[in-house]
C-alpha cells in the first residue's frame, strides 16, 4: 500500500474551500472527529444531533457546521458539571491519583501541589508508588523544588502504609491537601487493582478525608481510554479525570465517551512537563480545539 | 468479539443466500464492519480508508460468498493481509560493524523508553553482549535514578553526568569503548514531536553519536495521533524499527498497523510488563488477531506450552481417558495452572469469552481453600474419594482450616468432574485438546 496523502487537515482547515454542505462535508466533519479519537460509535451520535439541527435550522452552508459541531460537543460534556476539586470541611481533603502506567500522575501531583501552594495551603506528599523504580525519588524532587512536605518509604514498602502515614502526618500537622500518589497500573491487572482498593480504604479511615480520585488519562491514548476509565471507576469510584498531555497534538477525544458513559466529569488539563503546566477543563475551549485539529501546524 | 464480527459478517452474507449475486449494498456492508473493527482498534482513518478499499473486493469474492461460514472467511482474510502488512523480521536490530554499536530510543513522553532501554540491555547481555546503559534524559526528574535502578536490576552499567544531553551521548560512548563495552543503549528525554526545540535536541544528539539503531518506543494504547508521532520522529532519526509497550494490556494496538503502513519500519520488540523480563520479539500473527480482536491466543497456547510438563500431561491424558482421574491428578493440574500465572490474566486472553465471565472476580482465595482441602487429605484418599467416611472429613476440614461442609462442597465437585470425564471419554475424542480456533488455519 502508499504513502498517505500528507498530513489530514483539520476540518476548519479542509472547509476553507467549500461552501455548500454535501456528502463530502459530512464525511469530513466525521474524519475529524475520528481523528480526535472520538471513537466511531461517539461520532456517529454527534454526527446525527449535528445533522438534524442542520435540517432543523435549514444550514445549507458549510462554513456553519463547525460552530454547531462544537455546540453539540460542549453539550455532550455536560456544560453544567461540578468539575472543581472537592474539599474536606475540616481536617485534610486527600486526592488520590490514580492511571495506567506513564500518563502523568506523579506530574500531575506536582502541578496540583504547587497550585495549592500558591493559594496558601499546606500541602503533603504521599510517595504511594512504592514499585516503580526511583518513583519515590522523582516525587521528592517535586517535593524539594515546590518546598512542600512528603512521606515516603523503601521501595516494595506496602503502599498502604505509606497512605496510611501520610494521613496520620496530615491530621497531626494540620495539612490542607494531601496528595497521593499511586503507582501505574493497567486496568486488566487484578491484583493490581485491589492493592489499589486497600490504598483508598486506608485514606477512607480518615473521616472526611478522600475527597477526590482523580482518573489521569494520556490525551494520546485511544479507544482503550473508555475501558480505562469504566474499570478505574467500578474499582476505585474516579471523581473526575485529568486529561494530560494537551500540549501536543492529540485531541484526548475519548473523553466524550468517557463523560456521556460514566458521568465522570473531566477537571483538570495538563499542558507540559513543568509544575505550572495545569488548568482547569473548559469545555468550550477543548471543543473548539477539537474541531479545529490540526488546523494551527499544518 | 471474534464471534460477534464474524457472526456479523455471516449476518450479512446469510441475507445474500438465494439473491447469487452482491449488490453494491452488500459489498458496503461488508466493507463498513471491517473498517469500524480497524477504528474500534484505533487503527488511523486513513489507514483504514486504504485497506478496506484494497480488500473489499477480495472479502466479497467467490470464494467468501460460496464458502459455508463466509463470516469467517472474510475475517481470516483480513486477518492474512493484516499479518503481511505487520510483518518482516523481529526481534533482531540492524546493528554496525564499528564498535561501539549504538542504539538510540525515543519517543514520546511516559511511551516506555527508560524501562525498554533495561529491557533491551539485559536481553543483549543474554545474547552475549557487554553493554553500556548511557542516561541522556537530564530533564524528567529522577530519570537518571531511574535507569540506575533498573540497569543494576538487569546487572548492567549504567553511565551519565551532569552536563548535557548531547554531552551525556557522546561521552556515553566514549566510555563503552574505554570500558571494551560493544553496545551502547541510550536513553532520551521524552519529547512531544512538536517540540522544535527537544526534536531539534535529538538530531544533535543523532549526528553526535551516529546511532546504528534509532528506535521509537510506542506505547500500544496510542490512538491516531501515532501516524503524526512516527511520521516526526521518522523525519528527525534515522529510525531503523519501533518497539511497541505496554501490551500486556487489553489495547487493541492498532497504532501497530498505522505505524507499519506509513513508516514501513518493522515493529521489533513488543513490551509485555513492568518487569525487565517481560519483554519479547514482536509477533505479527498475534497482533493481527489482536487487532481484530480475537483475543491473544498464540501467547496462551505458548504459555500453557511453558508451563505444561508434555509428559505429566501426557499421563493424565490417558488416566482421563481410562477414567482413573484422581484428587491427587487434580491437584497436579492446579499447579500446573499456577505457573500460568492468575487466572484472570488466563481468561482474559481467551477471544470470545463472555463479558461477565471477563468482569468476574475469579476468587484465587477459593482455589486456595480448594487445595488446601485436598492437601489435607491423605495419599489414599486422594485416590479413592470414596474411603472419606464423617471423621476423616472433620479431620480434613481441621486440617485445611476449613468446614465439613467446605470439604462436602469440594468433594460433591470433584465427583461430578469425574462422571462428566467419564462421558466425555466414551464419547470418542471429542475436546481431548480443546483451544481450537473454528475455521482459522493456523490456530490449532
Ligand atoms: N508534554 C507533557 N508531558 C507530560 C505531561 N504530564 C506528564 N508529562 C510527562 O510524562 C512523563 C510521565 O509522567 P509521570 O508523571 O512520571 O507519569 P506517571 O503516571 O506518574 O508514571 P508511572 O508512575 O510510571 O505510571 C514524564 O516525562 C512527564 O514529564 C503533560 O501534560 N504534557
Ligand atoms: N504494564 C506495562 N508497563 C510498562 C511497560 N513498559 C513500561 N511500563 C511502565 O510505564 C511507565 C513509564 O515507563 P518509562 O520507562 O518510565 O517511560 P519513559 O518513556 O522513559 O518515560 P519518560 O522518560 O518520562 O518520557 C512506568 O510505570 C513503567 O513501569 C510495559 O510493557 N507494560
Ligand atoms: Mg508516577
Ligand atoms: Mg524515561
Amino acid at each position: 500500500m502508499s504513502k498517505p496523502r500528507g498530513g489530514f487537515a483539520g476540518f476548519r482547515g479542509r472547509l476553507r474551500s467549500r461552501g455548500k454542505l454535501d456528502d463530502e462535508t459530512w464525511d469530513e466533519l466525521e474524519e475529524t472527529l475520528l481523528l480526535a479519537d472520538v471513537g466511531a460509535s461517539t461520532t456517529a451520535v454527534l454526527l446525527d444531533q449535528v445533522k438534524a439541527r442542520a435540517v432543523s435550522e435549514k444550514v445549507r452552508d458549510a462554513d456553519a457546521l463547525p460552530g454547531l459541531l462544537e455546540a453539540e460537543i460542549a453539550a455532550a460534556l455536560h456544560a453544567g458539571a461540578d468539575r472543581s476539586l472537592q474539599r474536606a470541611s475540616s481536617g485534610p481533603s486527600a486526592w488520590v491519583l490514580v492511571g495506567v502506567n506513564g500518563v502523568g500522575k506523579t506530574t500531575t501531583i506536582a502541578k496540583l501541589a504547587a497550585r495549592e501552594v500558591e493559594d496558601g495551603h499546606r500541602v503533603l506528599l504521599a510517595a504511594a508508588d512504592t514499585f516503580r523504580a526511583a518513583a519515590a525519588d522523582q516525587l521528592v524532587h517535586w517535593a524539594e523544588r515546590l518546598g512542600v512536605e512528603i512521606v515516603r518509604a523503601q521501595e516494595g514498602a506496602d503502599p498502604g502504609s505509606v497512605a496510611f502515614d501520610a494521613l496520620e502526618a496530615s491530621v497531626s500537622r494540620g495539612v490542607d491537601v494531601v496528595l497521593v500518589d499511586t503507582a501505574g497500573r493497567l486496568h486488566t491487572k487484578t491484583n493490581l487493582m485491589e492493592e489499589l482498593k486497600k490504598v483508598l480504604r486506608i485514606v477512607e479511615r480518615t473521616p472526611g478525608a478522600l475527597q477526590e480520585v482523580l482518573l489521569v488519562l494520556d490525551a494520546t491514548t485511544g479507544q482503550n481510554g473508555l475501558t480505562q476509565a469504566r474499570q478505574f471507576t467500578e474499582a476505585v469510584g474516579v471523581t473526575g479525570v485529568v486529561l494530560t498531555k494537551l500540549d501536543g497534538t492529540a485531541k484526548g477525544g475519548i473523553v466524550l465517551a468517557i463523560e456521556a458513559e460514566l458521568g465522570v466529569p473531566v477537571k483538570l488539563v495538563g499542558l507540559g512537563e513543568s509544575a505550572e503546566d495545569l488548568v482547569d477543563f473548559d469545555p468550550a475551549e477543548f471543543a473548539a480545539a477539537l474541531v479545529g485539529a490540526n488546523e494551527e501546524d499544518e | 468479539m471474534f464471534d460477534t464480527l464474524s457472526d456479523r459478517f455471516d449476518g450479512i452474507f446469510k441475507k445474500l443466500r438465494g439473491k447469487g449475486k452482491l449488490s453494491d449494498a452488500d459489498v458496503d456492508a461488508v466493507a463498513r464492519e471491517i473498517r469500524l473493527a480497524l477504528l474500534e482498534a484505533d487503527v488511523h482513518v486513513g489507514v483504514v480508508k486504504r485497506f478496506v478499499n484494497e480488500i473489499k473486493e477480495r472479502a466479497v469474492g467467490e470464494e467468501v460468498t460460496k464458502s459455508l461460514s463466509p463470516g469467517q472467511q472474510v475475517i481470516k482474510i483480513v486477518h492474512d493481509e493484516l499479518v503481511s502488512i505487520l510483518g518482516g523480521a523481529t526481534g533482531k536490530l540492524k546493528g554496525g560493524s564499528a564498535t561501539p554499536t549504538v542504539v538510540m530510543l525515543a519517543g514520546l513522553q511516559g511511551s516506555g523508553k527508560t524501562t525498554v532501554a533495561a529491557k533491551l540491555a539485559r536481553h543483549l547481555e543474554k545474547e552475549g553482549k557487554r553493554v553500556l546503559l548511557v542516561a541522556a534524559d537530564l530533564q524528567r526528574p529522577a530519570a537518571v535514578e531511574q535507569l540506575r535502578v533498573l540497569g543494576e536490576r538487569a546487572g548492567v552499567p549504567v553511565f551519565s553526568e551532569a552536563t548535557d544531553p548531547v554531552a551525556v551521548a557522546s561521552a556515553g560512548v566514549e566510555e563503552a569503548r574505554r570500558l571494551g563495552r560493544n553496545v551502547v543503549v541510550l536513553d532520551t528525554a521524552g519529547r512531544i514531536q512538536i517540540d522544535a526545540d527537544l526534536m531539534d535536541e535529538l538530531a544533535r544528539m543523532r549526528d553526535a553519536v551516529k546511532p546504528d539503531d534509532a528506535l521509537l518506543v510506542l506505547d500500544a494504547m496510542t490512538g491516531q495521533e501515532a501516524v503524526n508521532v512516527a511520521e516526526t520522529f521518522a523525519a528527525t532519526l534515522p529510525l531503523t524499527g519501533v518497539v511497541l509497550t505496554k501490551l500486556d494490556g487489553d489495547a487493541r494496538g492498532g497504532a501497530a498497523l498505522s505505524l507499519k503502513e506509513v513508516t514501513g519500519l518493522p515493529i521489533v520488540f513488543a513490551g509485555t510488563g513492568e518487569k525487565l523480563d517481560a519483554f519479547e520479539a514482536f509477533h505479527p500473527d498475534r497482533m493481527a488477531s489482536r487487532i481484530l480482536g480475537m483475543g491473544d491466543m498464540l501467547t496462551l497456547i505458548e504459555k500453557a506450552e511453558e508451563s505444561f510438563d508434555a509428559d505429566q500431561a501426557a499421563i493424565t491424558e490417558a488416566k482421563i481417558r481410562k477414567g482413573e482421574f484422581t484428587l491427587e491428578d487434580f491437584l497436579e493440574q492446579m499447579q500446573q495452572m499456577k505457573k500460568m500465572g492468575p487466572i484472570q490474566n488466563i481468561i482474559e486472553m481467551l477471544p470470545g469469552m463472555p463479558k461477565e465471565l471477563r468482569d468476574a472476580d475469579i476468587d484465587e482465595g477459593e482455589l486456595g481453600r480448594v487445595e488446601a482441602i485436598i492437601r489435607s487429605m491423605t495419599p489414599a484418599e486422594r485416590r479413592d474419594t470414596h474411603l472419606i467416611n464423617g471423621s476423616r472429613r472433620a479431620r480434613i476440614a481441621a486440617g485445611s482450616g476449613t468446614t465439613t461442609t467446605q470439604v462436602n462442597a469440594v468433594l460433591k465437585q470433584f465427583a461430578g468432574v469425574q462422571k462428566m470425564m467419564k462421558q466425555l471419554t466414551k464419547g470418542g475424542k471429542k475436546g481431548r485438546r480443546g483451544m481450537q480456533m473454528p475455521g482459522m488455519p493456523g490456530f490449532s
